[in-house]
């Protein structure tokens, strides 16, 4: 898992870590990285929680529409039933003399008027289809139904329901009409228009709000009341018509504007219609829009308050990090620089006895010319001054000598490429420390191979090192020791230089740690640098350097540095 | 008139230290003069000379190890180091190991003689007080 973060934001590939585009990039992999491992979590409650309560709100909003279509169609079937078991039972009750006689069919209206609302007429029709007998406000006497489809339907099933019509009467009705049939076989038929405004009562009693819609279709989905938004009775119905169910069932659908709505419908089978409930959807799931908008301001919050201080602290740490690189890079160069000033303090003092020498020659010289003058009294003697005056000249190109040398000397610190003879280079690193060598009585041999390819490197830092390393030796060797230095090419890509000494060596645990910066053997002086820096610079140029010691016997470093400096600089 | 002061000159570089000898017997001063370590040890053993003029940094027998010689040999006798090199240290290690003083180079031939007296006369206070004679 680490492995897979670390590599994911590129933290262990070796890439050069001190280009401003490996922070960019080191910065914008944490901040997805950081952002995914946040946002993905709360994208998800969000989600669910989005889901649950969708699910939630639409069983609460729905399961009491169910229940309220329900009841209301069970209203409707008690309603009809009732009717049709009034007219069954007159028709039972009387006999057909009765009812053909006007004044008790009038009678029996009234009574049922009374006791039932919506009854408009009542009539008795014979077998062979006449109105024997009427009650209401048409007149319809001795009118002929024998060939209407009703009057074939009541004699089939002894009952029928019709759906609602406009019929001669020119307003919404539908009829009853019951079969009695006597023990002689004859038969004759009760018939009652309703009005289909009691329908409407019915819906009324519902109790719905002003966005629902409620209504009765028949089985080829005519309104048989009035619907609010969707058409009148006896309009065809523009709504898509579901499947039948007995059971309440809700759907969602879009009415003929394209809004989507809740559509909850029921069927009743005798007889045969269907009780259709609409609602808005907008109006049904109000609470629940404002819970989704809720919803949606606190992730969208959460979501640029994560995205502000994610990528605010990231910033800040990588330009932390960047910052602490930076100083870290800058406190090297510091230790570079002040170990370059040690080596070259050290120089100095050598140096300064190698030109102080001469100078003591020239200043008795000079003050010997000034005393034969004063002696002699303005007298000279050319020759002899001619041979003074040399030898002030010759103490004066040795001087020159030594200052060239010291020009040789790069300064600088950062790294310049040229073509290097390393021999020459090691050569002249060597003439530095050649009086010490002569004055301490050592055995310097330069072994350095003929025919050794030039480099491309930087000359600055190669004497430094080889300065180092040269330092190392000398102050590991006693007087009159050995240092051997050689040079040879090591295979097809790189050159070698080894600089042995015979001097006390390293244990292995100080060997271990030679190349740590502020490691030190020498107590008191040094700065537990060189090698440190020794070893950087020579990573730098793209080479590397191995130290193999024995304690008592002696110490070898060996430099390998490549023909050509390789890019990348690792 | 007092006797000529006798000092022992010694440095590696010839040119040097005969031109400062010729220098010195100009100004009456008798100067001697090593090239070398042994050289010296040898022309101290012989002549004995009250002052010596030693040049720290020599190939072979250093300065130090001269002086050091020296002054188990001699006690008495007193010796002004002369260095070229930048740092102080050997002159400060001269100083313990009995020198009367150091010098670097070059170094003025005033101020050379006048340390020479003083060493020299040094030396002629020791000798009246311990009772030895030159």
């Amino acid at each position: 898992m680490r492995n897979l973060i670390s590599r994911f934001i590129d933290i262990n590939q070796g890439e050069e870590r001190s280009s401003p585009a490996w922070y960019q990039r080191f910065r914008r992999r944490i901040t997805i990285l950081v952002l995914v491992i946040t946002l993905v979590p709360l994208f998800l409650m969000a989600s669910i929680n989005y889901y649950l309560y969708q699910s939630a709100m639409e069983t609460e909003i729905v399961t009491p529409l169910k229940a309220m279509i329900n009841k209301t169609k069970h209203s409707f079937e008690m309603f009809l039933a009732e009717r049709a078991s009034a007219i069954s039972f007159i028709a039972s009750a009387y006999s057909f003399d009765d009812l053909a006689n006007q004044n008790t069919l009038n009678r029996i209206f009234q009574a049922m008027k009374r006791n039932f609302s919506g009854f408009i007429d009542l009539g008795l029709i014979d077998a062979s289809g006449r109105q024997l007998s009427y009650v209401g406000p048409y007149s319809l006497m001795n009118k002929q139904y024998a060939d209407q489809p009703w009057f074939h339907e009541v004699q089939l099933r002894g009952k029928y329901i019709s759906d609602v019509f406009l019929g001669y009467r020119k307003f919404p009705h539908f009829v009853i009409a019951v079969q009695h049939t006597e023990a002689d076989g004859r038969f004759w038929v009760l018939r009652t228009t309703i009005d289909t405004s009691t329908f409407n009562n019915l819906i009324a009693s519902m109790g719905l709000d002003a966005s629902t819609d409620a209504f009765i279709l028949n089985r080829d989905g005519v309104f048989q009341t009035n619907s609010k938004f969707s058409g009148s009775v006896l309009d065809l119905c523009p709504l898509e018509a579901p499947p039948v169910s007995l059971e309440p069932n809700a759907m969602e659908t879009r009415d003929s504007q394209g809004r989507r709505i809740l559509f909850v419908y029921t069927d009743a089978t005798t007889p045969p219609f269907r009780l259709v409930l609409i609602k808005r959807h907008s109006e049904v799931l109000k609470s629940w829009v404002a819970f989704r908008s809720e919803i949606f301001i606190v992730f969208t919050a959460g979501v640029i308050l994560i995205w502000l201080v994610v990528v605010g602290l990231i910033g800040a740490m990588v330009r932390r990090i960047e910052e602490s690189d930076q100083k870290r890079e800058l406190a090297y160069h510091e230790m570079e620089y002040s170990n370059k000033l040690a080596s070259i303090g050290r120089l100095a003092a050598g140096v300064a006895h190698e030109i102080n020498n001469p100078l003591a020659i020239i200043n008795e010289k000079a003050g010997l010319m000034k005393d034969l003058m004063n002696i002699q009294g303005g007298v000279v003697d050319t020759a002899r001054f001619q041979k003074l005056t040399d030898a002030v000249l010759n103490s004066v190109e040795r001087c020159r000598a030594i200052t060239h040398r010291l020009l040789g000397f790069a300064r600088r610190m950062d790294v310049t490429i040229e073509t290097i003879d390393l021999n020459r280079l090691l050569e002249e690193v060597f003439s530095f420390m050649e009086k010490e060598a002569q004055h301490r009585n050592l055995v310097v041999a330069m072994e350095l191979a003929e025919n050794l390819p030039a480099i491309s490197s930087d000359r600055g830092q190669l004497q430094q090192v080889f300065l180092n390393i040269l330092n190392n030796a000398f102050d590991a060797v006693r007087d009159g020791g050995e240092v051997v230095i050689q040079s040879r090419a090591a295979d097809e890509e790189y050159v070698l230089v080894c600089i042995r000494d015979n001097g006390v060596g390293m244990s292995e645990e100080t060997l271990r740690h030679i190349f740590e910066p502020f490691f030190s053997t020498k107590k008191g002086h040094g700065t537990g640098l060189g090698l440190s820096i020794t070893y950087g610079i020579i990573k730098k140029l793209g080479g590397k350097i191995e130290a193999e010691s024995q304690l008592g016997k002696g110490t070898t470093f060996r430099v390998f540095l490549p023909l050509k400096r390789q890019d990348g600089g690792k | 008139m007092e006797k000529r002061m006798k000092v022992l000159l010694v440095d590696d570089e010839e040119e040097f230290v005969q031109t400062l000898a010729e220098r010195l017997e100009i100004r009456g001063i008798q100067a001697l003069v090593a090239t070398d370590g042994v050289e010296a040890l040898h022309l101290i053993e012989e002549e004995t000379p009250p002052v010596v003029v030693l040049d720290v940094m020599m190939p072979g027998l250093g300065g130090l190890e001269v002086l050091q010689r020296l002054k188990t040999s001699h006690p008495r006798m007193q010796v002004i180091l002369l260095t070229g090199h930048g740092s102080t240290k050997e002159g400060i290690q001269g100083m313990h190991l009995g020198a009367f003083d150091y010098l670097m180079k070059p170094v003025r031939i005033e101020d050379l003689i006048k340390k020479m007296a003083e060493a020299y006369e040094a030396f002629a206070g020791s000798g009246t007080r311990e009772g030895g004679a030159a």
